[in-house]
């Protein structure tokens, strides 16, 4: 297993290597420049080139992969050529909004959703299946910015319970203000996550059902909960993990549209900017963050499924 | 853990969040806060290195100004005490006030102020037409400097005074030796309010906090003349993507002031009592279609003249505005309402007329070449003045492509001088605030190629004009020489003016002292 785990993390190295200059490349080949943002109306040519100069981009471009890179291999994702700041420190401002919000969200949904899979699942054909499968075609369907405004609305400018946007830091604002904030875009974003759970486990759980083991465990005299419970949700739960995996990797990769509806300072909006100004530092840094992050949950993904089915091996 | 202690527990931290509330509400009452949703979200923080509108309000915030512009379009002395002026306007002494001390405690002294203007010398358009003229600048002493002129110059306080990008704001020494291509580092001002660069957030929150030695001037406040005085101590920029968000926090109660609420969230906002919505920038925007005068088929003047024919002011304001309350026709290059306003020339940007247009495109030799309009998608005003751009000229009879594309790329491809299978463009649209096209010196009116604005415009006698504009001193020679750089402007159809609009600020009852102004300032207001 350690050998395994090794091995893995040893091969993150290409597939960063690979996704530096496919990122590289991609910014580059984008039409935009950064220096004209900067330099506005006012700005002859010349005005331009020099900035361009300044900011390193007039250097060839194999010259700027590896300058950009050399700073890699030292730990420097580079500097915000708006801001000047390192991006490293960008990422640090944002990534406790969107990490916070990600767990919030993703707890939530495995709360109502594995239950309510297990039910429908349980219940197959019944009202209450049909009821969750008409909640997860809506989830799908609403977009989010749409639920979010008509939670806004209900909940903050009408019954005035909680705020309509923002975000409070739980280590140095309190639990109290953190929840209050952060409650509408986690049930916002959990919606959707719900649906898809909710769905996967339903399905998982019914094929289950059918199996020999199942029928077993029935015919031993155990019951029904401890059937569902202890062999049936269990052995359904591979395909589970795999989605609740996927989904705390969207999640803090890509809830630009709920960080903008909420104002949340999160890394979702902090790539969106930093794309319209062609703010390449930024764009590099964070998609080289966000491939890491996919990389390190399909790992400990593959990890989870050893000690949910001991067959599993590595 | 017993039931019991457990019970304690949850009692205890109920108990204590009321508690902490309590504590945070006996702050804010010790202290005040005007909560502002900004235009835009401040991404970089020198005003001389960028011309963007947001950080150019963040300069006023923390620095200061030699002159400042006030309501009635005139300049005033801000920082200067006194000035006075050789008999043949040549040589210019200024004497700071007193009092005037940078945030971090040091004097403001002539050698930032050279400093500080030389530096902008080298990257604004006014600045680097007065530093042609300047002979040089030296300190008389602490706090008085002279400036020699080596030709006549007639606009010396109208550059130091102006209002808007890129304002000559007076840095510490030790920040103005920074290239002027270059971002500065150190943050340090005179100015009413203190930047605390550890809580800047970009992309979210700045904040701003009152600087205690300020000595603002004693006439009251106008425009960006008069006294600073700062009535809140501490101003929160906290920048919405979304304009909805905004609207509803500030109907909530969690922000103070909007400065910039897209118009049709305007009759929502009305109808809440605590709200007022209403238009604080007197000279507001000017829309600009602009087109490419190197490339066919707007390299021919007849051509440009009778597209513009075809731009009927209204239906771009309707179209991309909305609410007549919020724009009006101004057939006039400079914005309507200003002390240059005239209608010379005028009336081909007035005929709106497609039947007028199409001859006049006929009469000129249209032969179909194909005019590509840039589309900037993600700015609505400007992607609907597109398509009715697109519109207007297919009914004149021109053969039109409309390419979507952000507004970063436009701003990339506009500045490039090749045909358009080679990344040229025809047409882009924009806007200017009235503030930066009040006289012919604006950039957008440059009739000289080499120097002027993207769309290269050629014309000797408009540039006669202008030089002549720079040197006149009175009144009545600026009024006579801008009517006739507007005469020229329309004759070559050197861009088609699309009307004035006003984008309304929204706040709450709670916010008082708002300054009438093309710029947002945030001293003199206080929140109760």
């Amino acid at each position: 297993m350690f050998a395994y785990v090794l091995k893995r993390v040893a091969m993150t190295i290409p597939v960063m290597g690979v996704v530096a200059l496919f990122v590289f490349a991609l910014l580059r080949l984008a039409p935009g420049d950064p220096a004209a943002v900067i330099a506005g109306d006012y700005a002859t040519a010349e005005d331009v080139a020099r900035i361009r100069e300044q900011l390193g981009l007039s250097e060839p471009l194999f010259v700027q992969f590896f300058t950009w890179v050399w700073s890699l291999l030292q730990g420097d994702l580079g500097t915000s050529i708006f801001s000047g700041k390192p991006v490293i420190e960008l990422i640090g401002q944002r990534i406790e909004p969107t990490m916070l919000l990600a767990l919030t969200t993703i707890i939530f949904s495995i709360l109502v959703a594995v239950p309510l899979g297990t039910i429908a699942a349980f219940r197959a054909g019944s009202l209450v299946d049909r009821f969750v499968m008409l909640f997860s075609v809506g989830g799908f369907s609403v977009p989010v910015f749409v639920l979010g405004y008509i939670l806004i609305y209900v909940f903050s400018l009408n019954l005035r319970w909680l705020p309509v946007q923002g975000y409070r830091s739980p280590f140095t604002e309190g639990i109290g203000p953190f929840l209050s904030y952060i409650t509408l875009p986690t049930l916002t974003l959990s919606v959707i996550f719900i649906a898809l759970i909710a769905r996967m486990t339903r399905a998982s759980v019914i094929e289950v059902l059918e199996e020999d083991y199942i029928r077993t465990a029935r015919a031993k005299g155990q019951s029904e909960l401890k059937v569902l419970m202890r062999h049936a949700l269990r052995n359904a739960a591979v395909p589970i993990v795999t989605v609740i995996g996927i989904g705390i990797a969207l999640l803090i990769g890509g809830v630009v549209v709920t960080e903008s509806v909420y104002n949340i300072p999160g890394l979702g909006r902090l790539v969106l900017d930093a794309v319209l100004a062609r703010d390449y530092p930024i764009i590099q840094g964070l998609i080289l963050f966000f491939s890491f992050i996919y990389i390190l949950l399909n790992l400990l993904i593959d990890l989870t499924y050893t000690f949910l089915d001991p067959r599993i091996r590595y | 853990m017993s039931y019991l202690r457990l019970g304690r527990t949850i009692l205890a931290a109920a108990l204590a969040v009321p508690l902490a509330l309590g504590a945070t509400a006996d702050k804010a009452q010790a202290e005040t806060t005007l909560r502002v949703i900004p235009h835009a979200d401040l991404k970089n923080l020198d005003p001389i290195w960028t011309t963007a509108y947001i950080t150019r309000n963040h300069g006023y915030m923390i620095y200061d100004t030699l002159f400042a512009m006030d309501e009635n379009f005139e300049v005033q002395p801000q920082m200067v005490d006194s000035w006075t002026q050789s008999d043949d306007g040549m040589v210019w002494e200024f004497t700071l006030r007193d009092g005037l001390t940078f945030h971090d405690g040091a004097a403001v002294t002539s050698a930032d102020v050279i400093a500080s203007l030389e530096r902008w010398g080298a990257r604004d358009g006014m600045g680097q037409q007065l530093m042609a003229s300047a002979a040089g600048m030296e300190a008389v002493d602490d706090s008085t400097f002279r400036l020699t002129l080596s030709e006549p110059f007639g606009l010396v306080l109208e550059s130091l005074g102006k209002i808007s990008s890129n304002v000559p704001f007076i840095m510490p020494a030790r920040v103005a030796a920074t290239d002027p291509f270059e971002q500065i580092t150190d943050f340090t001002g005179s100015g009413p309010f203190v930047f605390q660069e550890d809580e800047w957030v970009p992309g979210n929150t700045v904040i701003y906090t009152k600087f205690e030695d300020y000595v603002p001037r004693e006439e009251p406040a106008s425009a960006a003349a008069g006294g600073k005085v700062a009535k809140v101590d501490r101003v929160v920029w906290q920048y919405f993507p979304d304009n909805t968000t905004a609207m509803n926090a500030l109907m909530a109660g969690e922000v103070d002031f909007f400065e910039q609420p897209a118009p049709d969230l305007a009759p929502i906002m009305e109808a809440n009592p605590d709200i007022t919505v209403e238009v604080n920038d007197p000279l507001g925007n000017i829309g600009f279609a602009r087109f490419n005068h190197l490339l066919p088929p707007f390299d021919n003047a007849d051509i440009r003249r009778a597209a513009i024919m075809a731009m009927g002011q209204e239906d771009y304001l309707a179209s991309a505005i909305g609410d007549p309350d919020f724009w009006k026709t101004c057939y006039s290059v400079f914005p309507c309402g200003t002390p240059l306003e005239n209608d010379a020339g005028s009336d081909v940007m007035a005929t709106g007329d497609v039947d007028a247009a199409k001859a006049a495109l006929d009469a000129a030799g249209y032969d179909g070449t194909e005019v590509v309009i840039m589309q900037p998608t993600d700015i609505p005003v400007l992607s609907a003045f597109s398509l009715v751009s697109a519109d207007k000229l297919r009914n004149a009879g021109f053969n039109v492509k409309l390419e979507a594309m952000d507004w970063a790329t436009l701003t990339s491809r506009r500045a490039s001088r090749e045909p358009v299978e080679e990344g040229g463009w025809n047409i882009f649209h924009t806007w200017w605030i009235g503030a930066d096209v009040i006289d012919p010196m604006a950039i957008a009116f440059s009739g000289n190629p080499d120097a002027g604005w993207f769309g290269w415009a050629e014309d000797a006698e408009l540039e006669e004009a202008r030089a002549a504009f720079a040197r006149a001193t009175t009144l009545d020679e600026k009024t006579e020489l801008a009517t006739k750089a507007q005469e020229r402007l329309w004759a070559i159809g050197a861009s088609g003016q699309l009307g004035q609009f006003f984008v309304p600020v929204a706040y709450r009852s709670n916010v008082e002292g708002l300054i009438k102004s093309p710029v947002q300032f945030f001293w003199n207001i206080s929140v109760e």
